[in-house]
């Protein structure tokens, strides 16, 4: 072999070597570490200040990596989860059947135990409609051993907000905002006569279509037809539910919709209704720290929905707002669950509600939060969520929903239209698991 | 001795070998084994469903809604955008006074960032504040004002055209490059023979342009049909289905279903096509090539 060849040999080894080294693990640094992978961006500095008190507390590093956007953090613990490779704590972006899978497929340490320490002290301090998110009951549909499987650092609640300064160019009373439905629709006449825009919110990113629709069907048909209807047992072709669908072309018809709902996503909504250009918002807790950030002067305040019926309670999306979970197969499991205690006390929650305009976990923190937070918080009365019900819609049940709103909202589809062809793909799911 | 030298090749071919294999031959193999499952992505056990999820695909309407709608795009695009395209190369190859500069601006808005541009569309779109909007009503149209990205009847093609506008760099450069391979000598050739500047263009531009129109046609298909990160940022995919296409589909599947079963399926469906087209219109460019 010419001298040449062995060093392009050698060359290419070493390159190839290099290759192979790149993807092998970082060797353990000999200070105990916790790795925590979150999507939270409006939480990273807080994160990062909470992460050095706790190395000068208890000297272990605790390590907060963020990855976003949302959906890109999603697909990155998918990835880990399929590679056996997840982070000492993480958190699960997804419905109520992904976290029951990834406790099934043995990725989550069940915390019932460290939750029950001490008479119950850890699990006592959170609200009990956030810890619920992460419970599994007995006798669950989802199939997963009954315990409490994650911790919530932050609640929320997901509203309706309105603007005082534009209630006021609409000749309105900003402290008697809309209570029923019809006074919705009756402000939504004078937005449109104003030439403003009236309601603006995500529902270009479908699920919040849903979140309002649901939070109407549990006004109009109450929370039992609502779980039927889930089950198979209720269809969506019900009167009720064609009621539910209608109330988008009321509000369409009306002019309370902002134009261009359909396609808007959560963001430009924010800008919208902090920029004084909508008179109404449909958006979670999360939102006062974003218009804080947008607006610092932006007069508002937060209503639940306008009710339909008083048959029923108005009953609006709330809980833990981001949870975090505890790799069962982690070195450090133990480390981890007792980082997680410190994060979720009194001081730290405290700090982390100051900081970041959320709403704590730890019922123990909610003393100084701002006014309009306080109206957010007062929802929890009315909170409830899909995980919490202990059954889950397919999901192109919900997909069909969501979009046959949209139809619904742009004139192409009649409501009941949009329920005959949501029955449908119930009914072919239901087939489908038989 | 021969033997020594082949197994040499060999080793040295082997890193490319295997980075290959790796990240394309393995994956490739594990989309058709997971085809062939139930799986929600997460659960160490699929269940095999043999051709199910193939089955399901050719009753799935919303994901030929979404195939008819990548092809409304792509049919945008070979028309629009490679005319506008083809014609603008034409242009900068002739003796013009700044056609170095019109060669950079043309090639910007390939170069920027699809999120970015779908952004600033949708905020020059925009029904209530956009751009195009205020100026349609200050010149005397307010007819035409509307709310591009949420009305059905023209959320699609909007979204097309910014496609369009974003991505004719990408042939303008394939063309200009094209063009300049065409020896001047033919064309004085032909205007010694009394050739006028029509006759040149039909005669001898388009014939030796066909090969090149054909990369172009190909590569703007394939690109087009698998656009979606432009559309996710403008409508995401809505108002209802009308801007989905096959790749949000995959991705609805896959994400928004957790069903990553029946996403490979879509996905090696979807790349079955895109190959079937691929080979049509090459066959079909021989053909032209012949004539």
């Amino acid at each position: 072999m010419s001298k040449s060849k062995i060093l392009k040999f050698v060359i290419c080894a070493y390159v190839f070597g290099i290759l192979i080294n790149g993807c092998a693990p970082k060797k353990e640094a000999q200070k105990q570490t916790i790795s925590v992978w979150h999507w939270m961006t409006d939480r990273e500095a807080a994160f990062f200040e909470l992460a050095k008190r706790y190395e000068a507390q208890t000297g272990v590093k605790v390590n907060f990596e963020l990855y976003a956007p949302s959906d890109a953090y999603s697909q990155k613990v998918r990835a880990a989860a399929q590679g056996i490779n997840l982070p000492d704590v993480f958190g699960i972006l997804g419905e109520k059947r992904d976290f029951a899978s990834f406790i099934k497929a043995g990725h989550i340490l069940d915390l019932t135990p460290c939750m029950e320490e001490n008479s119950g002290s850890w699990k006592e301090s959170f609200f009990s409609k956030a810890l619920a998110i992460n419970e599994f009951r007995e006798g669950n549909s989802y199939g997963v051993v009954p315990g409490i499987y994650g911790v919530p650092i932050d609640i929320m609640t997901i509203q309706m907000v309105y603007n005082k300064n534009l209630f006021k160019r609409l000749g309105l009373n900003p402290a008697n905002p809309p209570v029923t439905f019809q006074e919705f629709l009756d402000i939504g006449k004078k937005i449109k006569q104003a030439n403003m825009q009236g309601l603006v919110s995500g529902w270009g990113e479908v699920w919040m279509i849903d979140c309002l629709a649901n939070n109407y069907a549990f006004n109009i048909m109450g929370k039992d037809k609502v779980l039927a209807t889930i089950k198979g047992e209720v269809p969506y072709t019900d009167p009720d539910w064609i009621k539910v669908l209608s109330l988008f072309k009321d509000m369409q018809d009306s002019g309370v919709l902002a134009s261009g709902i359909v396609t808007m996503v959560n963001k430009t909504a924010e800008q919208l209704f902090a920029n004084d250009r909508a008179v109404f918002a449909f958006n979670g807790s999360w939102c006062v720290n974003v218009y804080k950030g947008m607006n610092p002067d932006l007069d508002y305040a937060a209503i639940l929905p306008p009710k339909v019926s008083d048959k029923y309670p108005m009953m609006i999306w709330g809980g833990a707002g981001s949870s975090f979970m505890v790799n069962a197969r982690s070195k450090n499991k133990e480390a981890a669950v007792k980082f997680l205690m410190w994060l979720t006390d009194r001081d730290q929650q405290a700090y982390l509600a100051e900081a970041t305009n959320n709403l704590p976990a730890n019922k123990n923190s909610l003393t100084k939060i701002p006014e309009i937070l306080a109206q957010f918080a007062k929802g929890m009365e009315f909170a409830t969520h899909p995980s919490i019900w202990g059954v889950s819609e397919f999901s192109a049940v919900i997909e069909a929903f969501d979009k046959g709103i949209q139809s619904i909202i742009i004139g192409e589809k009649t409501p009941e239209q949009v329920a005959s062809e949501v029955q449908k793909i119930k009914e072919r799911e239901l087939a489908k698991r038989r | 001795m021969r033997t020594k030298s082949t197994l040499e090749n060999y080793v040295f071919v082997l890193p490319a070998v295997l980075i290959f294999s790796i990240f394309y031959i393995v994956p490739f193999i594990w989309v058709c084994r997971y085809s062939l499952h139930d799986w929600d992505g997460i659960m160490p056990i699929m269940t095999y469903i043999g051709l199910a999820n193939f089955k399901e695909i050719i009753q799935d309407k919303i994901w030929w809604g979404s195939m008819l709608n990548a092809g409304y795009i792509t049919l945008i695009a070979l028309t629009f955008q490679n005319a506008l395209a083809f014609l603008l190369a034409w242009a900068c190859d002739r003796e013009i006074r700044l056609k170095n500069f019109y060669r950079v601006i043309f090639f910007i808005p390939p170069v920027l960032s699809e999120v970015v541009v779908g952004l600033v569309w949708q905020w020059i779109l925009d029904g209530n504040y956009g751009l195009l909007n205020h100026w349609l009503s200050h010149l005397g149209f307010p007819n035409l004002v509307r709310n591009w990205l949420s009305d059905p009847q023209t959320a699609l093609t909007t979204v097309a055209i910014v496609h369009s506008w974003k991505g004719f760099g990408w042939g303008f450069l394939i063309f200009l490059a094209g063009l300049q391979t065409i020896p001047r000598e033919l064309y004085e050739a032909a205007r010694v023979d009394g050739a006028n500047a029509w006759y040149c263009f039909r005669k001898v531009t388009i014939p030796l342009m066909i090969p090149v129109a054909v990369l172009v046609a190909i590569l703007t298909v394939l690109g087009t049909m698998q656009a979606f990160v432009l559309i996710i940022a403008m409508t995401g995919g809505g108002p209802a289905y009308h801007t989905q296409v096959p790749v949000l589909r995959i991705l609805a599947s896959m994400r928004g279903s957790s069903r990553f079963g029946y996403a490979c399926a879509q996905g090696l469906s979807f790349g079955l096509i895109l190959i079937a087209i691929s080979f049509i219109q090459y066959r079909f460019s021989k053909r032209a090539r012949q004539v």
